[in-house]
């Protein structure tokens, strides 16, 4: 499903690559571990994989498709296909919760009648039944990372991307979190998590792919944060 | 695609309600630039057609020789080609009428009969305007014509004075005009910092540049609609009002100012669609220098 080529990476302005000749494939429905000390390389895979970002040398591949030689459109539907979540949660204040996540369909052109029916099941999902009329300021962060995941959700991807979601989270909600990302990537969804919370890696017992100084270092199928 | 629609227009307008002064000033500056364009072109309207009809009332003055045949001058005048009336002024009617020009007729006291100095003169109206040059020329060949004038001195300034009013008008008019993008420039500008967060996370949500852009066009071309739309109604009613004044005080005829809708309906509707323009030549000056998507 994604295939790195040896790629590398180097940002303009800086002398030191990003990501260094990392070659790697991922297949479908995995749920993968992108482990590392700040500086590794974590969000700048991640950048890479959503397109934000093009590789320096090298090829990334998703469903088959050289994702640097997308077209406009292509590149859209290439985005869709990717739920994002995000460490500082990034939903709308001035939205509820309902809206948050209706937000991920508007965005897309939905019809009312298909956000009606989708948001409600997106918010089951996650346990926020019951909150729709909320706004973040009134849930804890728990609940807002959860908000973030069903808006993530709610549009369906092939994957969900994660760039630090529990860093913002207390030991207990980081644990729900990661079972909720469990149950999604049960019922098929392929997960990539970047992450710092070794406890939580250790714990879940789930591929480990360890970068540093954005050099692959280790891949292991069912890893731990340390070797 | 009809739900895509729905949405940009209520971003449209939540944005619109959330810089709700700024979009008021921006709109009135619109509006004035736009009223002050619209008043130079309902200007140059008026001054073409006080042209056109002091054209058309142009007469040719055909000044004959002491001594020439009055009646033989008249006859062959009248079988030129163009000519629609001619009328004898002698010169003691001339006389008459340059007193009362002069508003005292005691001045000329002393000038009647053999002292006086006017000669004799053929007046004549042309059946149209372009024609008078040359008939002027024909009038002029006749034996004992001294020489015929039709006021081309007259005409000639007419014209040059609009020609520089409408220099003077159109600078003024594209400078307020780029003032007016630039004030749209910033308001949206501002609205584009005020989503900046929703805006990435629409990118990252997947949403097209077009879909995260048009809100903002909209909200520039709404801008420069709702000024221009103030300002031809605020311009059309101080017209009207002008122009009732006017003819109700039974000016001359060539002072009457254009009341025909055919002449005026193009340039309400030609400032509407300026306005509109420039409220999305802003919109999208400023989405290309500020939205980065």
């Amino acid at each position: 499903m994604i295939i790195f080529n040896n790629v590398t990476k180097i940002y303009p302005g800086s002398k030191i690559p990003a990501i260094r000749d990392l070659t790697t494939e991922i297949t479908r429905g995995e749920f993968v571990f992108l482990v590392g000390p700040s500086g590794a390389g974590k969000s700048t895979f991640i950048k890479l994989l959503f397109r934000e970002q093009l590789p320096t040398k090298g090829t990334i591949y998703f469903e088959g498709k050289n994702i640097a030689r997308l077209t406009k459109g292509q590149l859209l539907r290439h985005r869709r296909q990717i739920g994002m979540v995000f460490q500082d949660f990034r939903l709308l204040k001035q939205k509820t919760v309902y809206e948050n996540v209706a937000f991920a369909l508007e965005v897309l052109g939905r019809s009312p009648r298909v956000i009606r029916q989708k948001v409600p099941d997106a918010l089951a999902k996650v346990g926020l039944l019951g909150k729709e009329k909320s706004f973040p300021s009134e849930l804890s962060g728990g609940e807002q990372q959860r908000v973030g995941v069903a808006r993530a959700l709610v549009k369906d991807p092939l994957i969900v991307l994660a760039d630090e979601p529990t860093g913002n989270l207390d030991r207990e909600n980081s644990r729900q979190l990661m079972d909720l990302f469990e149950t999604i990537n049960k019922e098929g969804t392929t997960v990539i998590i970047a992450t710092h919370a070794w406890d939580l890696v250790d714990r879940m017992q789930k591929r480990v792919i360890a970068l540093d100084k954005g050099r692959l270092v280790r891949d292991e199928k069912r890893g731990s944060y340390d070797v | 695609m009809f739900n895509s629609l729905r949405y940009c227009l209520r971003q449209c307008f939540v944005s619109l309600r959330r810089n709700f002064w700024l979009v008021v000033v921006t709109a009135c500056i619109i509006a004035v630039s736009l009223a002050i364009l619209g008043g130079f072109l309902l200007i140059a309207v008026n001054v073409n057609q006080i042209i056109a009809n002091v054209e058309s009332g142009v007469e040719i003055a055909a000044f004959l020789l002491d001594g020439a045949d009055v009646a033989d001058i008249g006859d062959r005048i009248i079988r030129l080609e163009g000519v629609e009336e001619v009328r004898f002024v002698s010169k003691d009617e001339g006389l008459v009428e340059f007193g009362k020009s002069l508003g005292d007729e005691e001045l000329l006291a002393g000038l009647e009969g053999d002292a006086n100095p006017l000669p004799d003169v053929f007046r004549i109206k042309a059946v149209s305007a372009d024609i008078v040059p040359q008939l002027a020329e024909e009038i002029g060949a006749i034996e004992g014509v001294e020489f015929a004038d039709y006021g081309e001195e007259l005409v000639s300034r007419l014209l040059n004075l609009t020609g520089w009013l409408n220099t003077l008008f159109m600078g003024i008019s594209v400078l307020l005009a780029l003032g007016a993008v630039f004030l749209i420039v910033t308001t949206i500008r501002l609205s584009v910092i005020a989503r900046q967060e929703e805006i990435s996370i629409m990118k990252y949500l997947g949403a097209s540049d077009a879909f995260i852009r048009f809100p903002f066009l909209l909200e520039g071309m709404i801008m420069g609609w709702l000024g221009t739309l103030a300002s031809t109604m605020a311009l059309g009613a101080v017209y009207n009002k002008i122009a009732a004044f006017l003819q109700q005080d039974a000016l001359i005829f060539f002072l009457r100012p254009v009341t025909s809708p055919e002449k005026l309906v193009p340039i309400f509707i030609g400032l509407i669609l300026l306005g509109t323009l420039m409220g999305g030549i802003g919109s999208t000056i400023s989405i290309r220098r500020f939205l980065r998507v």
